[in-house]
């Protein structure tokens, strides 16, 4: 042990050698991710804030650098186009709706799971199957479950009497219907990580609110939510900037439709990549990407402990 | 809301306490009736999709639905694998994941480490910009990204379907939470002894990753597996689609009334990562506690 001391001591005075060793083998061992991630993530960012500034179509592909430069023609355009308004607002539609329901559904989830003694794993794994599921394979079940005749909600539907409507065919049924889905696709995980936050309550804070006569609705009001605020902040930063991306639920349940009424941010770049125009996609894009990073910020800003919190709930 | 209040003063004042936060009162029968029913209810649509597989698709389209199948057939997943190319949809996408996954685990433990554990110039700024990049969402790059893998060659190829995904910050943001918990004292050892820094990582801290390294392999694997908006602008040929490229496709084309047909593909894709998550979803709770993504 005393070598150890005696090693350390030295090493901090003459740093020179083993710092120099050091640093060559950390840059051996990030040389590999550091490039892929050069090449694959970091520069085609750029690249694409780049290509938002030019004309740049399919025709352009083979010479990417031949393109000319169009300033903020792109943005104008987009801002200008009455289809990208309409995509943003049934982007926008989709956080508003979807965050609140998937966030109320995985903490009344949770609060129950975390008050039964027996089963919690089995109800935690139970709850949690849908997420790891393709949205692909599960946007085709989904749509079989929405038909209009025979699916299985009119079918349940009409047992109580009720005609059930065309769920995915009309134009303002359509994109709740897509919400719905994907609160029961997405509820899993911010309930694993409310339980979490949960279980870094106290018991004691509970029990003296009892004491002073706090019932379990005024307890779960003042005690519970304020403690979870931390959590419950960044299950909702991390489930919008999922549902700000929505996309393959569309393009499967209701191409977009029906009238564009489920298009979406990303479903508009995909389909102006699909005609040529890689600029004016790109443009589309990186204002998307505007979004994600104000609500990433939003998250940095009001929420720095939030690791701690997590990682104490996972080590219970 | 007035149930749970009312149920609550019922019970005795001073339950005694046990372990977890929670678990400081009894539990209501009811609970436990609401909880299950509401696991029922999510489970459904499961059942629903592996039933209706099964059925002829005359049945399948039957108003009023039939529950349990009448007739119990093969013959959806049948034409799947024979008819159609699913065999290869099936073998692309388990390559694509599979590679995905390796060079997750290798690269991003490699510099989870030397983020963790070892100093060097540009330390921060490195690790400042992989976790910047922690949300950027795909649908910013894939338009650069196809025009890089279409100068290069490589649309239409697994290959170009791969290498965006081989290095990915979240393995590193895990793989550097990991390592940071292990003691310093086994690499200043190891260095004693006069072991070479990259022997350091590969002989000693690696075989101790094990747990980490199998939470980033499953989630990167169900990850992978379940990618959709890459593969589907790389792939250009039927035979190098990918299943969820697959099933999305055949859904909006020309299949998208074979009812029958598209829920048995949809097995084919849900079955085995629900089989995986099932077997080894320890791993994965453990991954969204410690990282709180995913």
């Amino acid at each position: 042990m005393s070598t150890v001391a005696t090693r350390t001591g030295t090493r901090t005075r003459h740093v020179d050698p083993t710092r120099r060793q050091q640093a060559v083998a950390a840059w051996a061992l990030a040389l590999p991710f550091v490039l892929l991630f050069a090449v694959f993530s970091l520069g085609p960012v750029l690249a694409s804030l780049g290509m938002s500034f030019t004309d740049m179509r399919r025709t352009d592909i083979r010479d990417p650098f031949a393109v000319n430069p169009v300033g903020l023609d792109n943005y104008v355009q987009l801002v200008q186009d009455p289809l990208f308004r309409k995509v943003t607002l049934n982007t926008l539609l989709y956080l508003l709706l979807g965050v609140p329901l998937t966030m109320a559904v995985a903490l009344l989830v949770a609060v129950g799971i975390n008050r039964v003694e027996r089963f919690r794993g089995f109800l935690r794994v139970g709850y949690y199957l849908p997420v790891v599921t393709s949205i692909v394979a599960v946007s085709v079940v989904w749509k079989f479950l929405y038909r209009d005749n025979g699916g299985l909600f009119n079918t349940i539907l009409g047992w109580v009497g009720i005609d059930g409507p065309g769920w995915l065919d009309s134009t303002t049924l359509a994109l709740p219907s897509l919400v719905l889905m994907a609160v029961w696709r997405n509820f899993g995980t911010l309930m694993v990580i409310f339980l979490a936050g949960l279980q870094t309550i106290p018991q004691e804070v509970n029990e003296a609110a009892e004491v002073d006569g706090a019932s379990g609705w005024s307890r779960f009001r003042h005690v519970t939510l304020p403690m979870l605020r931390p959590t419950l902040l960044f299950g909702a930063v991390i489930t919008g900037l999922g549902y700000l991306q929505f996309f393959e639920e569309a393009f499967v349940m209701t191409k977009g439709g029906p009238l564009d009424s489920t298009r979406s941010a990303t479903y508009f770049t995909f389909d102006q990549f699909g005609f040529g125009n890689y600029g004016y996609a790109a443009a589309a894009s990186y204002l998307l990407f505007l979004a994600v990073v104000l609500l990433t910020w939003v998250q940095f800003r009001w929420l720095g402990e939030r690791d701690e919190t997590t990682v104490k709930g996972a080590k219970r | 809301m007035s149930t749970l209040t009312a149920e609550r003063q019922a019970a005795p004042p001073k339950a005694p306490a046990s372990r977890g936060g929670g678990e400081w009162r009894r539990t209501p029968t009811w609970l436990y009736g609401v909880l299950f029913a509401g696991l029922f209810l999510v489970v459904v649509p499961f059942v629903w999709m592996l039933l209706s597989s099964l059925k002829p698709e005359a049945e399948v389209r039957a108003v009023p639905p039939t529950w349990w199948p009448e007739t119990i057939t093969l013959d959806n997943y049948s034409t799947l694998f024979t008819k159609l190319d699913f065999p290869t949809y099936f073998l692309n996408s388990a390559i694509v994941a599979l590679a995905v996954t390796a060079g997750n685990m290798v690269f991003c433990s490699m510099l989870g480490y030397a983020l963790a554990k070892l100093d060097f110039p540009g330390k921060k700024a490195l690790f400042a910009i992989v976790l910047g990049t922690l949300m950027i969402p795909g649908v910013v790059t894939f338009v650069p990204l196809f025009v890089l893998t279409t100068n290069i060659g490589l649309s239409n190829t697994l290959l170009g379907m791969v290498l965006p995904f081989l290095a990915g910050p979240f393995g590193v943001f895990l793989m550097r939470q990991f390592i940071q918990a292990l003691p310093d004292e086994l690499i200043q050892a190891a260095r004693i002894d006069g072991a070479g820094e990259l022997r350091i990582f590969f002989s000693v801290i690696l075989p101790l990753c094990g747990p980490a390294l199998a939470t980033l392999g499953i989630l990167t694997f169900l990850t992978s597996w379940n990618n959709f908006l890459w593969p589907l602008v790389v792939a250009q040929t039927e035979e190098k689609y990918t299943l969820p490229v697959a099933l999305a496709l055949y859904s909006v084309g020309q299949n998208a009334t074979q009812y029958g047909l598209l829920l048995a593909g949809s097995v084919v894709v849900v079955l085995p990562v629900l089989a995986i998550f099932l077997v080894l979803q320890r791993h994965i709770m453990q991954g969204i506690a410690m990282t709180g993504i995913k």
